[in-house]
């Protein structure tokens, strides 16, 4: 009894870790999916495109994963503003988003992934961190760092982005912008542009969480669509674009998938990830904290 | 033109394909000719739900597959011959779609992507893990001596079988759209409250389109394991279907059965004509490529560029 104490114990706090990892790689959806009404499902794929750019700074200078990922933020906000500013001329002014909007993501996921595949090849790769290997012990849990500073990076970049929100001037565009767009271009504003700025802040979380991403486990290029039920599952059930409700709903995955894998195995935890989409899609498609 | 003539006409062209195959007389026409007649029956079913209601469905690779694995199993179990195994399949991927339809389509429709793509995810989790079907391992399937049918090899029987398959997935799809069904269909896809107020069951129709279309998916995969002879988890979820089952109606045209066929033998012709010289993956590369092109330029693929073209003569 003992023994099985000890791993329900772990089992729940690496969940929770695991937990804090999700919501770094969701949050980039809520703002895009959960706010801008924008259904980017190769989120993932740049997600993976920031765990190599981890990588090649990692092996290639030697440099920190995670330092690399805040030096690439620039570059990653600045692709996700042209990607929507493709979207927003192609489709979204043509009212088209529904079949060819959807279409167009899944191209650019599909054409990211063989990219990575044609320039790297299939194999895992992995980055050298310090912080890799070594756990600190609390009594019977154990926390292992390498999922320990991916959870303190992952809530402290949601901290920011969300005192960004309910502080500055523009986060406050943002968040109107979910809430009713006619109204604020009667206020004289010009939705397309805020909502370009807010695309761009979305993928450029991708960077980041593919940094922690790579420190979690190895990569390879295929790996993000795995995340894809995960991503869309917690978004959904976080409340759509709720920041708070994103991190409680990826904890609960976390926990969730941590036990299935203690338990049962981890060649299970995908399919995990998609019945809580099911679910959260049947049941309760508001999200925990929904109206 | 009315449907039996329809169907008259279309039984007169895949004999005049199957006789231009046989003159021919060599056994790659077969072996390539398969894979893009594979392709024509995906991309058919595609449009059954994603062209006619305007849902889109990223897991045609876990529908196909899912026909291919109940293929392994029955040959395992049982010796029935392959054309009975082909509804079975289809009819397995067909409750699939259902269920996952049943969960999903309530919601916008963008929820109901998201659920296939997760979906495939899933499915190849579940093959992965199930050992009778061969596991990751992956399994062999020995082919049967003989065709059923006098003087024909197993490849050009296989050939023909998804000739067939290929001549009701579009006698089919015809059907459709020239029916009341199509036109309820079509009012989803260009107003689905619109569609709701007016009476239109939607459920009732999005989840016939979703079964009917998983189904033929399943029923194109069902004759894989004899084509390949060895078939894996990877092989049969390849993201080549997913992606080719998007692509190839997205640039033939989805507003009409004519569009997913010209998809469908074009970036099919050209596959089996890039593997040879050039690398896969680079070929998927440029299916990829062609998709997001299409849709930002030709939103209504290559029959709305003809169209286009003879609107202005």
């Amino acid at each position: 009894m003992e023994m099985s104490l000890d791993l329900l114990g772990n089992a729940v706090v690496s969940g929770l870790l695991l937990g804090g990892f999700y919501a770094a790689v969701t949050i980039g959806v809520s703002i895009s999916f959960g706010m801008l009404d924008i259904v980017n499902i190769a989120h993932p794929a740049f997600i993976i495109l920031g765990s190599y750019i981890a990588y090649i700074a990692n092996t290639t200078l030697g440099m920190d994963p995670i330092l690399a990922s805040v030096i690439a933020l620039p570059a990653f906000y600045l692709l996700g503003a042209a990607v929507y500013q493709v979207y927003y001329v192609a489709f979204e002014r043509r009212g088209d988003e529904a079949l060819r909007g959807l279409a167009f993501f899944f191209g650019l996921l599909f054409i990211t992934e063989v990219t990575l595949v044609l320039v790297f090849g299939v194999d895992y790769r992995l980055v050298e961190a310090p912080y890799i290997g070594p756990s600190l012990h609390l009594g019977i849990v154990d926390l292992p760092l390498r999922l320990l500073v991916p959870c303190v990076v992952a809530l402290i970049m949601i901290g920011g982005l969300q005192l960004f929100m309910s502080r500055t001037f523009l986060g406050r565009a943002i968040l109107a912008v979910a809430q009713d767009q006619l109204a604020l271009r009667l206020m004289a504003a010009n939705p397309p542009r805020i909502k370009r700025i807010a695309f761009g802040l979305s993928i450029a979380t991708a960077s980041i969480a593919g940094a922690v991403l790579i420190i979690i486990q190895p990569v390879e290029p295929s790996i993000g669509r795995d995340y894809i039920g995960r991503v869309f599952a917690i978004c959904v059930l976080g409340g759509m674009g709720s920041f708070a409700g994103t991190v409680v709903a990826a904890m609960a995955l976390g926990i969730v998938e941590s036990l299935t894998s203690t338990f049962y195995g981890p060649s299970w935890s995908p399919a995990v990830a998609f019945g809580f989409l099911l679910v959260t899609l049947a049941v309760r498609p508001a999200g925990i904290f929904g109206r | 033109m009315r449907g039996p003539k329809f169907f008259l006409w279309l039984l007169i062209a895949a004999a005049i394909v199957f006789g231009v195959a046989r003159l021919i007389d060599n056994a790659y026409v077969f072996f390539a000719g398969y894979v893009v007649l594979q392709y024509i029956a995906l991309a058919t079913a595609w449009n059954i739900l994603g062209g006619y209601t305007g849902y889109v469905n990223f897991g045609t690779a876990a529908f196909f597959a899912l026909g291919a694995y109940t293929t392994v199993a029955l040959h395992k179990l049982t010796s029935l011959p392959l054309p009975l195994m082909m509804p079975i399949g289809g009819l397995v991927s067909g409750i699939v779609g259902l269920g996952t339809g049943y969960l999903t389509l309530r919601l916008r429709g963008a929820f109901f992507s998201i659920a296939t793509l997760a979906l495939a995810v899933v499915a190849q989790t579940l093959i992965t893990n199930w050992n009778f079907v061969g596991g990751s391992r992956g399994a062999y399937i020995i082919r049967p001596a003989t065709t059923p049918l006098f003087g024909i090899d197993y490849i050009q029987y296989l050939f023909l079988i998804m000739l067939a398959l290929v001549v009701i997935v579009l006698a089919t799809a015809r059907a459709i759209e020239r029916s009341r069904l199509g036109y309820g269909f079509a009012t989803i896809r260009d107003d689905e409250v619109a569609a709701e107020a007016s009476g239109v069951p939607t459920l009732r129709l999005k989840l016939l389109a979703t079964t009917l279309s998983g189904a033929f998916m399943g029923m194109a995969g069902a004759p894989l394991p004899y084509y390949v002879t060895y078939l894996d988890p990877a092989s049969g979820f390849s993201l080549a279907y997913a992606v080719n089952g998007v692509a190839m109606p997205l640039v033939g045209g989805t507003s009409s059965w004519l569009g997913p066929v010209i998809g469908a033998v074009l970036l099919g012709t050209l596959q089996q004509v890039a593997t040879v010289t050039i690398s896969s993956a680079l070929n998927l590369l440029i299916v990829g490529l062609m998709l997001v092109a299409f849709v930002i330029v030709a939103p209504n693929g290559i029959l709305g560029l003809l169209r286009f073209r003879s609107g202005r003569a």
